[in-house]
């Protein structure tokens, strides 16, 4: 009997362990994380930087003074103010009739909305050119009638309306889902027509979202190359996009003033992902879940 | 549409209350039925109680009155008016949503306000008359004060209360109510019970409510209509679908039973060929079941039982004994009786038919 | 006499909610001009090649190397993303240190930063004279300009695809089932990889066939630092836009078809990979 009763010699316990790792690896897992993000993420970005100064404030506003430079500038701007507002128009019809309405084709429709995530960007800028360019299926026909849409506004709008297609739509497709349809019911039996409808309840409610669609939808938009790379014909001060200007700069080892250029579209990038966190962090229960692109 | 023009003064609390005729409504989903045939008058300032169990096409049948399904086929009518081909927008029912549809973004008082301000200019209130008839509403569901909050800071009672003051802001010449209570706790349901049936009786407004609780529908109603897989089963007062059940459902939807074998012949009915006070539906002759309610059965000697059995369990409740009692073919039965005598498990007992229906 | 009521037949679902016809109407107006169209176009293209046309320019050797290259370079490259991207991601879910959020929200870089941009940046740090470059090359490895360097782009680009993907999964990992592996005796090492690593393995994959795929298509963050010396570096996007520069459009469809059919496959994979995750877990 007195074996059972005997204090067994138990290793001191350590609780708060019994579901996670040691105090010890748990330091060398995060240690190895951080340092590969900061190698692989962190320093390119910083590198930026660090290139865009290297010569100096004077080198780095020597960058603006070419009128290339602003041209580029516009021109992105010009494209964005285009292909931005026309995906927040798609998003908000396409989620709207995907979300509260039940039709057969619905997973298929998602999916095809989807397609441009999927293709390769330089894949995404050939299709109008196949479409548009001189030896392509309309091309005979544009030169005919005098209409240019490859290497001219026309074809990089819709290069980057392209890659930047399902940005809105998948962001607000499941967020309207979630939310159903019974506040738009209780608004129609108040008496309030559609559109007041619209604007009053259902706009109010997904406008995180919206925001948060937008603007991950502007980054790209702004920042799209491949695409726009294939379609604008690199003309110097006519269809150059920042990113295109940053790419003839740097490949004309005018190093400095590429990368000047590209500190816009960096600092551009972390408004982008300092304003996504803020909205991740606070407004969390009003955005849809589920988020990779 | 009378109710809804302009210059409205009196308090929303006075406006003519209309009938509602459902006429002949069918409506199918995809391809399950849903509602069959289904005809329902609902009278004048009356309180009307949609019983039925899930899936009986209630709800649907609410929906389809305010006008936010369209029936296959039939017709419904506010008053002499045919609502049939009527947007919901244009139909001025006040509906309140099961789980209260509450716009998040909006204030309490933004909530109530919300159909007045959807009106088109021409029709809208002063901002100062919205104000006031808002604050009015809010007195009604003793909320005044609250009108700054947004519904995240109410609890359940409180918010089913704005629902239902944002449904009468429009003055609906019928309100719906699609299981008003549902998702509120014991106690809160009682009490808006109770105040659901006051501000019926002060507006006396056209009311149908949707529930599947037999309580609520029989405290609440004037009129109680039960419903049973898409048909109407039987439209009464409480007092007369309690008594006279028209269906051997609606019987089982009221409460307890247990189901007897008996025998019919010429109006009587026998159980075990003992004669039961039971009276047989005129024309009804040969084996039949006899619905009995856990009162209408009595504990007796066995010379007078018309069942019998062995006590399983007994206990009270509330003033009330109940005692269950398995019979031989290992049925058990319900029985609640006030004599105030102890009866101990495995006990054998006789127990005799003090009532029931049979049903053609 | 009940007749029976017939179901109504639409196309949708009968709604009082309205602007049905017009929002899909649209949606699918939009659909068809900006992407259904277009791509159908490269259909066309690429079918009036026919199969022995693409299979001739398949077979090129400058074509099969550039083919090569994006796809090998990108399956080793999702590799180490999804193998860092598991760590990445389990380590902002489940440990708590400074600056957690801080690195949550730089995963995302890859998404926000330009390609070009990122290019550039790499190409700048993986020069032989470059900050990381430099001390590699004393150790005899050159990056830029081989493909290590188009791995280091790759990676770049993959590794928020391979982090976003296992990161919700593992935050809804139950404690309790830890725990409960915990008391039955199991040390912390069988109950990783016996009870918690199996459920994640389709999100795993998945991550990796959305690295994988990105990294075939890129272009931008991949020319710069990978110096395109056909038949070493030179990336099968690169060879369509010099395809397209030398109005080759028949052989830019070709390649462009070949890669479009990888990544369907690739697309296929990660459904199949879905569904099966939701019947053996109930969950993608």
């Amino acid at each position: 009997m007195s074996e059972i009763f005997s204090p067994i010699s138990v290793p001191a316990a350590k609780p708060a362990q019994a579901a996670s790792e040691g105090a010890a690896t748990r330091g060398v897992l995060i240690g190895i994380s951080v340092t590969f993000l900061a190698l692989f993420l962190v320093l390119p970005l910083f590198a930026v930087f660090t290139q865009a100064f290297s010569k100096g404030i004077g080198a780095f506003l020597d960058a603006f003074r070419e009128p290339d430079a602003w041209s580029a500038i516009r021109l992105t701007l010009t494209v964005a103010v285009i292909a931005v507002p026309f995906n927040v128009v798609f998003g908000l019809a396409a989620s709207w009739a995907i979300a509260k309405f039940e039709f057969p084709g619905k997973a298929l429709l998602i999916t095809l909305i989807d397609l441009p995530f999927s293709v390769s960007p330089v894949v995404s800028g050939m299709i109008y050119v196949l479409l548009f360019g001189s030896q392509g299926l309309f091309g005979s026909w544009l030169i005919d009638h005098g209409i240019q849409i490859l290497f001219a506004l026309p074809g990089i709008v819709l290069a980057t309306v392209f890659v930047t297609f399902p940005f809105v739509a998948r962001e607000l497709i499941p967020l309207m889902q979630e939310q159903g349809t019974a506040e738009e019911e209780a608004a129609l039996t108040l008496g309030a027509s559609g559109l007041h409808v619209f604007r009053t309840v259902t706009l109010p409610n997904i406008r995180w979202g919206l925001l948060y669609s937008v603007l991950l939808c502007n980054a790209r938009a702004m920042g799209e190359f491949g695409a726009v790379s294939v379609v604008s014909g690199h003309i110097r001060g006519l269809t150059n996009t920042i990113p295109l200007h940053v790419e003839i700069l740097y490949n004309e080892y005018n190093f400095v003033a590429s990368f000047a250029v590209a500190s816009l579209l960096a600092v551009l990038a972390l408004i982008t992902l300092v304003l996504k966190s803020f909205l991740e962090w606070r407004f969390a229960g009003e955005l849809a879940h589920g988020r990779a692109h | 549409m009378n109710s809804r023009t302009a210059g409205h003064t009196d308090s929303p609390l006075d406006r003519p209350s209309t009938t509602i005729r459902v006429e002949s409504v069918s409506k199918t989903f995809d391809t399950a039925a849903v509602l069959h045939d289904l005809s329902l008058d609902v009278r004048a300032g009356e309180l009307i109680g949609l019983l039925g169990p899930s899936g009986s096409g209630k709800t649907t049948l609410l929906r389809i009155i305010a006008g936010l399904d369209a029936p296959d086929r039939g017709r419904i009518l506010f008053g002499d008016d045919d609502a049939t081909g009527l947007a919901v927008q244009e139909r001025a029912v006040g509906f309140v949503f099961q789980h209260y549809a509450l716009f998040k973004h909006m204030s309490v008082a933004d909530n109530i306000a919300y159909g007045l301000n959807a009106r088109r200019r021409a029709d809208r209130p002063a901002k100062a008359e919205i104000k006031r008839r808002v604050g009015d509403l809010l007195d009604l569901i003793r909320l005044s004060g609250f009108g700054d909050r947004y519904p995240s800071q109410l609890s359940g009672g409180q918010r089913q209360r704005v629902a239902l003051a944002r449904a009468l802001a429009v003055e609906p010449r019928v309100l719906l109510l699609d299981e008003p209570f549902g998702a509120l706790d014991a106690q809160v349901r009682k009490d808006l019970r109770r105040w659901l049936r006051e501000i019926h009786d002060r507006t006396g407004q056209t009311t149908i409510f949707v529930t599947h609780d037999q309580d609520e529908a029989l405290e609440l109603s004037d009129r109680v209509a039960v419903l049973d897989r898409g048909r109407l089963e039987q439209v009464g007062t409480p007092d007369e679908v309690q008594e006279h059940p028209a269906s051997a459902t609606v019987m089982k939807f009221l409460g307890d039973s247990v189901e007897v074998e008996a025998i019919a012949e010429g109006g009587r009915v026998l159980v075990r060929g003992r004669e039961t006070p039971v009276v047989a539906p005129a024309g009804i002759i040969g084996p039949v079941k006899l619905y009995v309610r856990p009162w209408q059965l009595q504990l007796a000697e066995a010379e007078s039982a018309h069942l019998s059995g062995t006590v399983r369990s007994s206990y009270r409740t509330q003033g009330r004994q109940r005692i269950e009692v398995v019979d031989a073919e290992g049925r058990v039965l319900a029985v609640e009786d006030f004599d105030g005598v102890r009866h101990p498990a495995g006990h054998p007992v006789g127990l005799r038919i003090n009532g029931g229906h049979v049903f053609g | 006499m009940v007749e029976t009521p017939r179901p109504r037949r639409t196309f949708r679902r009968p709604s009082v909610i309205p602007g049905f016809g017009i929002s899909f109407g649209y949606t699918l107006t939009c659909l068809g001009l900006i992407v259904l169209l277009p791509l159908a176009g490269l259909v066309v293209k690429a079918s009036g090649l026919g199969l022995s046309g693409i299979w001739d320019v398949a077979t090129d050797p400058r074509v099969a190397s550039a083919l090569r290259i994006s796809f090998g370079v990108s399956a080793i490259a999702a590799l180490v993303a999804s193998t860092f991207g598991f760590l990445v991601a389990w380590v902002l879910t489940r440990y708590r240190f400074p600056g957690r959020k801080l690195v949550d929200a730089a995963v995302d870089l890859p998404f926000a930063l330009p390609t070009a941009v990122a290019g550039i940046a790499l190409a700048s740090l993986y020069a032989p004279d470059g900050l990381v470059g430099a001390p590699l090359a004393r150790l005899g490895i050159q990056v830029a300009y081989t493909p290590i360097g188009i791995f280091i782009a790759m990676v770049f680009i993959g590794l928020p695809f391979a982090v976003r993907t296992v990161q919700p999964l593992i935050a809804e990992i139950d404690k309790e089932i830890e725990e409960a592996s915990a008391t039955l005796g199991a040390t912390r090492i069988a109950t990783l990889t016996k009870v918690v690593l199996p459920p994640l393995i389709p999100a795993v994959l998945t991550g990796f066939a959305l690295a994988f795929a990105r990294g075939v298509g890129e272009y931008g963050s991949i020319i710069f630092i990978a110096g395109n010396l056909p038949y070493v570096s030179e990336i099968a996007p690169l060879l369509i836009v010099i395809k397209l520069s030398e109005f080759d459009y028949g052989g830019a469809a070709a390649i462009a078809t070949i890669m479009l059919g990888i990544s369907f496959l690739t697309l296929l994979a990660i459904n199949l990979i879905q569904a099966w995750s939701r019947r053996r877990f109930g969950y993608v």
